[in-house]
Order: C-alpha cells, then structure tokens, then sequence
C-alpha cells in the first residue's frame, strides 16, 4: 500500500508540472501593416486584451493561451502563407485577418483543415459560400445595409445620394449591397465613385460628389481612407450630410480627421461610446492597457477569442472541429460567458446577429443616439 | 467652369508636391548619374521624425519642426552623400541605385517598427476654411501648399542661377572634371545638392503629411508620382521636374474627375510611355550625349 502510494505521489509529481505547462495555442493573422494597419492592429490588441483576461481566470479549461500573432501586410498571398503556416504550427482556431480581400483569399485553407476561422470582414459574400468553419464578428453587410438605406430615406430624409466606395471586395460588396436598398426605397444615386485601397488624395473625388447635387454621401471607405476623405470633403465645402457604416465612426477615424469628422454618422455595428456597460468597461481597460481608444475592431477581436472559450467549455473538451459544429446556430448571452458583452446570436452560415446602433460624431466623439434591435431577437440561448 | 478651376488647383497643389520630389531625383542625377529609389521614402521620413519629436519626446511642435529638419538634412543629406553615394559611386551607377532601392526598405520598414505601421495625425500649419477665387471655393491648405511649393523652388532657381555657388554647383553638374580644373570645389558643391534635396523632401512632407496624414508607406505612393514627374519634365532639369510635377498632379486630378477613378493611376502611366515614345529627354529635358 505504501509502494502504490508512494508510486502515485511520484507519478502525480511527474505529471503535475507538464498539466500545469499545458496551454492551447492560437494564432491570429492580421493587417498589422499596410493599408489595414489600424484595423489589424486595434483587433490585435482587442485579442491580446482578451487572452489576459482568460488566463487570468485559469485560460480554458484549465489551460493558458499562447497567443501568436502573424503579419498579414494587408495582402491576400501573404494572408494565405500565414494561415497556412498557422495551421501547420498547430492552431487551435484561426483569429483574422480582418480585411474581406485577404479573407477570401485564405478561407478556403482553414477549411480545408476544419478549423475554425473568425474574421472581422463584412462583405456580404463570405458567408455565402457555404463555408462551414468561417465566423464573422461583425454583421454583414447584408444585414447592415438595409437599416442605413432606411435611416437615409427616414431620418436623413436623402432623395439623392453620391456613394464612394474603396476598389476591393469590401468596398464593392458594400456599394453592391447598398445601392439596390437605396433605389428600391426611391433614392436616386447621382455619383457613384470608386476609389483606391491606400488612396491618398481625395480632392478630385470630393469635388466630383460636391458638384453632383447629392444631399447626403454614403462613405464606404477603410479607416485612413475614410480620414482622408473627411479631410478632402471638408477642404471642398461639402455640407451634404457623410452616412457612413461603423468604420466612418470609428475612434481612429475621428482621431486622424479631426474636426472634419463632425457631422459624420451612421450605422455602428460595435461602439465603446454604446450604452452598453460592458464595452464601455472593455473601454476603459484598453485605453488602460494600451494607451489608444479602440474601434469596433479591438472589440470584435475580444469577443472571437471569447466565441472559441464560450464554445471548448460547452464541449467540455479541445475540438478543432467540434468548435465550428457547436458555435453554428448558438446564442451566447453574456449570462453564459460575460466576455461575449453584448447577446450574440450566430447564424448557421457564420453570420453574426445582434444589437447595433446609429450615431454621429459630435465634437470629435461618437454619440450613440439609437439602438437597433437584433434581427432575430427570439432564437434560443445556447444553441 | 467652377469645377474644372477647382479641380485644376487641387491638381496643382498635388503637382507641387510631386515637383519638390521629382527635383530630388533630378539633383541626385546631375551629381551623381543616379537615380535615388529612396526619394518617395525622403518625402515620408521627416514627418516621421517630428512626429517623433513631439509625441515621443514632448517637444513643441516648432521645436520638432526645427530638430526634425536637421536631423534629417544630416542624415540624408550629408549622411547619404558621405555613407552611401561616395562609398558606392566607384562601384558604378547600377550599384548605387540598387543601394537606394535597399535605403528605401529600411526607411520604411524603421518608421514602421520604430514608430507606428497606423496612419498619424501631422498638424497643419495652414488656417481652417476656404479661399474665395474667381467664384470658387479653394482650401487655404492648398493654396499654402501651392504658394510654399512654388516659393521654395522659386528660391531654388534664384540661388542656382543667380549666386556665385549656385554657378559652380551648376557648372559641377555639367561637367565636374572641368569644374575641378577651373578651381570649384567640386566635392562641396555636390554635398549642397544633396542637403538641398533633403532640405526640399523636408518640405514636401510637411506640406503633404496633412493632407495624406503620417504613414510608413507614404513613400510608395509620392515616389512613384515624383518619378513620373521627373521623367515627363527632363530628367536633368530642375525646371523639368517642376513642370513635370505640376503636369502629372493636373493629369491625375483630372483623370479622377471625368476619365475614371478606377483607371486613375493608369492615366499619368500612359502620359509617361507618350512622353518615352515622342520625346524621350522629356518635355523640358536636354538630350544627354557622350562621346566615345
């Protein structure tokens, strides 16, 4: 009896250390430079945030995650080395990118492997590929272009709109979506222009629109891109109301616009200014952390990390697989898993369903002045 | 009427900008028969510096604008003549301009990992609001652009062809053995050119970072336009460069108001390949013969 005590303590010695050791490893790919630099970057620390506070309460199920970030470069053949590579090395899940182009490019490889994807992308078209293992973190535009074609025509009171769009698929996705709302809703579109990822110069493109009689302008640009725009539009005395979705509102937008980001409003998926105490907290310990306000992008990259948590601890085991099959169709509340922040709903095809909001920047802040509801407020919980 | 007056000075205030780069290219070629693939990267990098200055160190934005200046001037001015061009220009040409193409890459991935890979706000110093001009409205920015960029090369133009060192600075251009014979300090001459070159690149970021904002990869964008430039107006004349700068900011902004903004950048591509094929010393450019 005192051997085989003897021989369990010894054997529980061994192993204690190595259980202990123990982590799950994730790897996001992300526009940490390039044109989606400030995207990326805010998702980085938005999962970084996120993996301090879940292995600060004990990781998932008792083991610590090793983050890994890779450096997309906002390019879609550097995006599929890096997922592949993320693969290779053994991730858990995949975490980005964050740009729709570069999504589409590396989909298809997580897939593949049947591993979970969560990217921050909005073009409505990725979801529409019947792709099993991809998960949005923000609404599609889909889902979002409809509610801004009827705050347009309802609260805007817009007859003629001038759209401008950035080139790639989430520009063309956006405009593509947008357009048909706005003419069946009796909108007439009087410029529709199309500009360039990493473009620098907006004047050419801020007179077009100021000359085409518009009296509202759908912006649908990435962040610097939107800064620039709002600086240009300005500069040639545009007065039409600038309707935009999320990205124009965004903290970094408005902090490298300056004052010409006033007036700006529009559709806002994700917004630490929402009257919502946990991202208004999820604020709070960024800025804490990191010294910067984040956008909706740091908090769509917190709560990915949490979906993967929320979706190993309902296993009860490490499942590659079984995280995609469990997330498909679920409901997470934040009663469930308070990472989540806000009810999220997650649609068999990967799509996110939940509560969004309108606002416009006010002295160089986003003032949320309305809460959307969710689009399917009465699916179950839990999944 | 109104549209096209704003569009041509929105082209202009872009051109200048261009133009202050693209003379870069062209006191690097007179000097030196090379060609400087870091010159976009010359134009981001100041910006840069200053914001350093005044977000890392806490110094006014007058003081950064002062430190930052110099900084740069000896780095890339008097550092890039010293360190890189006299240590590879007896390696021949080629060597050299393969150098630049590595000096781009390290300008640009340091302010990327030294600094920030996001976008930066860089203060404006022209006044908020528009100008009224012939019936139109045109930003004070672009008229402080405008009225700096031509200034400068005004200045540029008065030192070159009235002072009796911007002479022998010409005449170092021309043809150095001839100009060291007849007593000019050669070697003096072509280090003025490459501080006025960073002086010049100084400006052109100033005066463009508040407009493009502060980025890493600013340089792409600006370096490729001021090549253009360069080329269009005569490789091997500072007035070329000017005009060529100011022709490929109007062509753009015009190409982006009624050609197409998809097919923008192809526009002052194909003015490029034109000027190649019907002239290819450039607009304002001299043919450059040797005598074998």
């Amino acid at each position: 009896m005192k051997k085989w005590l003897m021989g369990l303590g010894l054997a529980a010695a061994l192993v204690a250390p190595a259980s202990a050791q123990q982590t799950v490893k994730l790897i996001d790919v992300a526009e940490l430079s390039g044109a989606g630099a400030t995207a990326g970057t805010n998702w980085r620390n938005g999962i970084d945030l996120a993996v301090q506070h879940i292995n600060a309460r004990g990781g998932i199920l008792g083991r610590q995650i090793q983050i890994t970030h890779y450096d997309s470069q906002t390019n879609p053949g550097a995006t599929r080395a890096a997922v592949q590579r993320a693969i290779d090395e053994d991730t858990y899940a995949v975490l980005g990118p964050v740009f729709s182009g570069p999504i589409g490019a590396s989909m298809q490889i997580a897939q593949r492997a049947e591993i979970a994807q969560f990217v921050g992308g909005e073009a409505a078209n990725l979801t529409r590929q019947g792709n099993q293992f991809l998960f949005r973190t923000s609404l599609s535009q889909a889902a979002a272009m409809p509610k801004i074609a009827a705050y347009l025509k309802d609260t805007v009171k817009a007859t003629k709109i001038a759209v401008i769009f950035v080139n790639n698929d989430f520009g063309k996705g956006g405009r593509d979506a947008i357009i048909p709302e706005l003419t069946s809703r009796g909108m007439q579109v009087v410029a529709d222009v199309s500009t360039e990822q990493g473009q620098t110069d907006f004047a050419a493109d801020a007179i077009r629109i100021r000359n085409s009689g518009a009296d509202a302008v759908f912006v649908y640009l990435n962040e610097d891109e939107s800064a620039r725009f709002l600086r240009a539009a300005r500069q040639q005395g545009i007065t039409a109301p600038l309707v935009g979705e999320t990205t124009l509102l965004g903290q970094k937008v408005i902090e490298l616009a300056g004052d010409a980001a006033n007036g700006a409003r529009g559709h806002v998926g994700l917004s630490i200014d929402a009257p919502v105490p946990a991202f208004q907290e999820f604020g709070r310990q960024f800025r804490e952390r990191f010294g910067s306000t984040p956008d909706h992008n740091g908090l769509k990259g917190y709560m990915a990390v949490f979906m993967i948590k929320w979706a190993t601890e309902k296993m009860g085991r490490f499942d590659k697989k079984g995280v995609a099959e469990t997330l498909r169709g679920a409901t997470i509340t934040p009663a469930m898993e308070p990472g989540i922040l806000i009810t999220t709903r997650i649609e068999p095809n990967g799509d996110i369903d939940r509560e969004s909001f309108l606002g416009e920047v006010i002295n160089g802040r986003q003032v949320i002045n309305v809460t959307l509801p969710m689009i399917n407020p009465t699916a179950r919980p839990g999944g | 009427m109104a549209e096209l007056i704003q569009i041509l000075i929105a082209g202009l205030a872009t051109g200048a900008i261009y133009a202050l780069a693209a003379i870069g290219f062209t006191l690097v070629w007179q000097t030196s028969q090379t060609i400087n693939f870091a010159q976009g990267e010359f134009v981001m990098l100041p910006a840069i510096f200053v914001l350093v200055g005044t977000m890392t160190f806490g110094l006014p934005l007058w003081l950064a604008l002062i430190i930052g200046t110099a900084m740069f001037v000896l780095l890339f001015g008097f550092g890039f003549k010293r360190l890189l061009v006299d240590q590879m220009i007896s390696q021949g040409v080629l060597p050299l301009a393969f150098a630049t193409m590595a000096l781009s890459i390290l300008m640009k991935e340091g302010a990327k990992d030294f600094f920030s890979a996001e976008a930066q706000v860089f203060p404006t110093l022209a006044p908020a609001g528009n100008l009224d001009l012939l019936g139109t409205a045109v930003s004070w920015q672009n008229v402080v652009v405008i009225g700096v960029a031509f200034a400068a090369i005004g200045l540029l133009q008065f030192f070159v062809n009235h002072t009796r060192t911007g002479r022998q600075m010409q005449a170092t251009a021309q043809n150095p053995y001839v100009a060291q014979l007849l007593g000019i300090p050669v070697d003096r001459m072509i280090l003025y050119t490459f501080l006025i070159n960073a002086g010049l690149a100084a400006m052109a970021s100033f005066l463009v970072s508040p407009i493009y904002l502060a980025k890493f990869s600013n340089g792409d964008v600006i370096g490729l336009s001021a090549f253009i430039a360069a080329i269009v107006g005569g490789f091997n004349q500072v007035r070329g460069a000017l005009w060529g700068g100011l022709l490929v900011g109007m062509v753009d902004a015009l190409a982006a108001s009624y050609v197409s903004t998809s097919y923008r950048s192809a526009v002052p591509l194909v003015l490029l390949v034109a000027i190649i094929l019907f002239r290819p010393e450039g607009l304002f450019g001299s043919k450059e013969e040797r005598r074998v």
